[in-house]
């Protein structure tokens, strides 16, 4: 085998081989389509082009998905509260800094408060929905449900049903930029949450005892895990990320509009686990893997936005493209192209005895 | 038994099988040939290559080169996929029935292929059939109570029924005997003759010698990927067969409990002392010490509370009541992980639920026990990992590619080996070792008696549960016998042999 091969061959075999091949296709396409697309202007000393859109309005999603992995890997089930829970906290947020009223122009408590009291919502959140899977063993399709349908209302009571807008410059900046910072703000806090997220399951044993309790849980117990627990953490910390995403949506409109804030986003968020070659049945998970998973996404809405698609019809390109990546991922896929790639090779072997 | 033998014509052929799996030959140019109306066993140790061969020949796994013939087909067959083999005749029963419990036992008997009528499953005529089919095999019971209602043995033959009602020339039967007690494994064999002699070629695997000559007409030996030999059974001995399946002269397993024997010195330290500890359903109040450097054997028969016993101790089912007592400390168990804090380790009977940890590597699984003890904050470095790993690969002679490999490739010997390193690292006090040699060669099993006598030797107290009472009676040097839940007396030394422990289960005059 000549040297070439052996690397691609090495290549292949890496695990984030696939996810890497998907983010590049769809980044390919766009250069060819868009020969602007990662064409990058400095305006007013911040960075800007498609592909630093792509980025900022990844966000929120990676950090869904870091949250999803997590459950997905430990509980294998998913999260679909995420979208409502992500609004529910902007909401808190929001009333906490405007102290109740429609529209301010400056805080009413300070910021923190409200950033800490959205994240508060987050985690309680999450532990609710980790205490019905781990404690109560309920199925996590049904148990996120509860909040999935619920989370919105518990918003707009909050809300009063209105709109809350928090007109304070100050307020703007997570979903924007800081001054004298070239790029936006969500992109720092995205990568936050992934390195620490990446910290804690290296740097302690809970990524192992996540995937322990994902493959086997009767046997976790029986090494000395306490499945329930890390289950019922797994679920907490998907709340406290859906928490994060929710300030970032919030601060980028400096409103609240929790029938639509987070619309859907569970939904990629899921898909940006699976597209990250991870199994939607729990066990062994690839955080990386989500994580490209989501910048996928986006890149792929950005896409097709930058071609002109309108946006009642995006779902269906978005759905064209999922199916592909998808099955480009599938091992039935692969076992057929082996198939077809033995028989060719048992020909050429029978050539040569020939 | 002796009836036509060699005129009986050939049903299956395998020639020069090969096939790979990463960095090992799995198999290497193996024949294989079964005649209808035989028995043939299938022998080897672990990782000889039965399974592979078996999932070769049933289309779960593929293979390189070669060829399969059956007979009555023309060409030779390359099967795709389980279903694809049934069709060409060949049906597989596993250890683990593959059947669904909550459906009844003529929808199993012919799910996928259920009578219709009118387009609807014709339920009549369904249950009608099954019974018709059973009651061929002798088999009576109701048809329309779910399948979970029966033992494993009445579902085994259940299963038996449906492959051979489907396609009746070839039958494999992997390791069927494994969960069954003597009385299931004799009903079993009867259903085999019966097929016998109505011409299906029956391939038996098994590790049990015994069971092999009491029913087999045939023996075709693999060792290490290889065909050793195929070989007639009669003319083949008991010691000869163990040393073609070793590919050396035959430890002899009688000489294992000599050689411990000098080291056991009762010790009078009490390591575990329950005192009416109880497990509602399972386990009626019982009281047990147990010493340092002791093994002590749990028999019973099958049900008779043995595992539930030792599960209460070890917090595997949390005792609903009664006292324990590790040396000499009152002990609250809530989760198995109070019990390993205490010192205990415990290898559980059923090594792919509640053993392994499947795609994890070797290295996670052994460390994961450590790891857990440790806590969440004091992760093992990577290196100490390795450290580990690699020595209980040396210890245990563990046969894998390299410590990376997940756990379900390596053979059942060797997975059970990796649970036993993953106890060991934990330096335990006391380990409880729940049918450790289940479905494990011969040459592995006596590896493991071994270890079991060296470990009591070092101090360790070690609670041995096996349904073979040979096994037993060569490393245990107390018994205590269980039945209906009772823990019903305990055996000393002097008291321990075949006999006076089969008559201790039996319970002297108990039965009629």
């Amino acid at each position: 085998m000549s040297n070439a091969k052996k690397t691609l061959r090495k290549l292949t075999e890496y695990k984030l081989f696939l996810p890497f091949l998907c983010l590049a296709l769809v980044l390919l396409i766009n250069v060819i389509k868009t020969p602007t697309f990662f064409a990058i202007t400095i305006n007013n000393g911040v960075f800007y082009g498609y592909i630093i859109d792509v980025i900022n309005r990844a966000s929120e999603l990676v950090i869904l998905a870091v949250g999803m992995t997590l459950v997905v890997a430990a509980s294998g089930g998913t999260d679909i509260s995420v979208g409502a829970v992500s609004a529910l906290a902007g909401a808190v947020c929001c009333f906490v800094l405007s102290g109740g009223e429609q529209s301010v122009n400056e805080y009413h408590a300070p910021y923190i408060l409200g950033v800490l009291a959205a994240m508060a919502i987050g985690i309680i959140c999450g532990a609710w929905n980790g205490f019905l899977v781990a404690k109560m063993k309920i199925q996590p399709m049904v148990a996120t449900l509860i909040l999935f349908t619920a989370g919105r209302g518990i918003a707009q009571l909050i809300t009063d049903g209105q709109m809350i807008y928090v007109r304070v410059d100050h307020f703007k900046k997570l979903g924007a930029f800081i001054d004298g910072v070239p790029l936006p703000t969500p992109v720092f806090a995205a990568i936050f949450v992934v390195i620490v997220t990446m910290l804690l399951l290296k740097k302690t044993a809970l990524g192992l005892y996540i995937q322990t309790v994902g493959i086997n849980a009767k046997a976790a117990r029986l090494v000395g895990l306490n499945s329930t627990m890390i289950q019922f953490l797994t679920y907490t910390y998907c709340g406290l990320c859906a928490g994060i995403a929710g300030l970032i949506i919030t601060s980028r409109v400096y409103s609240i509009d929790a029938n639509n804030a987070g619309l859907n986003m569970e939904l990629d968020a899921i898909l940006a686990v699976a597209l990250g070659g991870n199994s939607l049945g729990g066990g062994k998970f690839s955080l990386a893997g989500s994580v490209i998973g989501a910048y996928t996404i986006q890149a792929l809405t950005t896409t097709l936005y930058a071609m002109g698609v309108s946006a009642d019809q995006i779902p269906v390109y978005k759905a064209i493209v999922v199916v592909i990546i998808v099955s480009l991922q599938s091992p039935e896929l692969l076992k057929i192209w082996k198939n077809i790639k033995k028989k060719f090779g048992n020909d050429g072997a029978r050539k040569k005895v020939a | 038994m002796e009836n036509s033998r060699k005129e009986n014509k050939i049903v299956l052929t395998m020639r020069h099988i090969n096939k790979n799996f990463p960095g090992v030959v799995a198999l290497q140019d193996v024949d294989f040939t079964l005649r209808a109306g035989e028995i043939h066993a299938l022998m080897g140790e672990n990782g000889a290559g039965k399974s592979t061969l078996i999932k070769v020949l049933t289309g779960v796994e593929e293979f390189e080169t070669g060829e399969i013939k059956i007979d009555g087909m023309p060409h030779s067959i390359i099967n795709k996929s389980p279903q694809e083999a049934q069709a060409n005749g060949i049906s597989t029963v596993y250890q683990e029935v593959n059947l669904c419990p909550n459906l009844s036992v003529a929808e199993n008997l012919f799910i996928g292929r259920e009578p219709k009528k009118f387009g609807a499953i014709d339920w009549k005529t369904m249950n009608k059939k099954s019974k018709e089919v059973l009651g061929s095999l002798d088999i009576d019971i109701d048809v329309t109570k779910t399948l979970d209602n029966y033992s494993i043995a009445i579902q085994q033959m259940i299963a038996i029924a449906r492959a051979v009602d489907m396609s009746a020339k070839v039958l494999i039967l992997d390791e069927p005997t494994s969960s069954l007690d003597d009385g299931e494994v004799e009903k079993l064999f009867t259903l085999m003759r019966k097929l016998k002699a109505q011409g299906v070629g029956i391939i038996f695997v098994t590790h049990f010698l015994e069971q092999v000559y009491e029913v087999c007409d045939r023996i075709t030996v693999l060792r290490n990927g290889a065909l050793v030999g195929e070989f007639e059974v009669e003319k083949l001995p008991r010691v000869r067969l163990v040393a073609e399946m070793m590919g050396k002269d035959f430890d002899d397993l009688a000489a294992i409990k000599k050689s411990g024997e000098e080291k056991k010195k009762k010790s009078e330290e009490v390591v575990i002392d329950a005192r009416k500890l109880y497990h509602a359903g399972t386990i009626k109040p019982f009281d047990i010490q147990i010493h340092k450097g002791e093994v002590i054997g749990l028999t019973g028969l099958l049900g008779s509370g043995r595992s539930e016993l030792a599960r209460a101790i070890y917090g595997a089912d949390k005792a609903d009541g009664g006292d324990l007592f590790v040396k000499g400390q009152k002990l609250l168990i809530g989760a198995p992980i109070d019990a390993m804090q205490a010192g205990m380790a415990y290898l559980p009977e059923n090594r792919k639920e509640e053993g392994i940890i499947a795609d994890l590597s070797v290295r996670e699984n052994i460390i994961i026990a450590l790891q857990a003890k440790k806590g969440i904050f004091k992760q093992l470095s990577r290196k100490e990992q390795e450290e580990f790993t690699d020595k209980y690969i040396e210890l245990l002679q563990i046969k894998t590619a390299n410590r990376e490999v997940p756990i379900k490739q390596l053979s059942g010997g060797n997975q059970q080996k990796v649970i036993l390193g993953r106890w060991l690292l934990t330096n335990p006090d006391f380990i409880i070792l729940d049918e450790p040699t289940r479905g494990i060669d011969i040459g592995t099993k006596t590896e493991i008696q071994k270890l079991v006598l060296r470990l009591a030797g070092e101090g360790m107290a070690v609670m041995f549960i096996s349904s073979e009472i040979e096994e037993m009676l060569r490393t245990c040097s107390r018994m205590a016998v269980l039945r209906d839940g009772w823990k019903v007396g305990e055996l000393g030394e002097e008291e321990l042999s075949q006999e006076g422990v089969m008559k201790a289960i039996a319970g002297g005059g108990s039965d009629e």
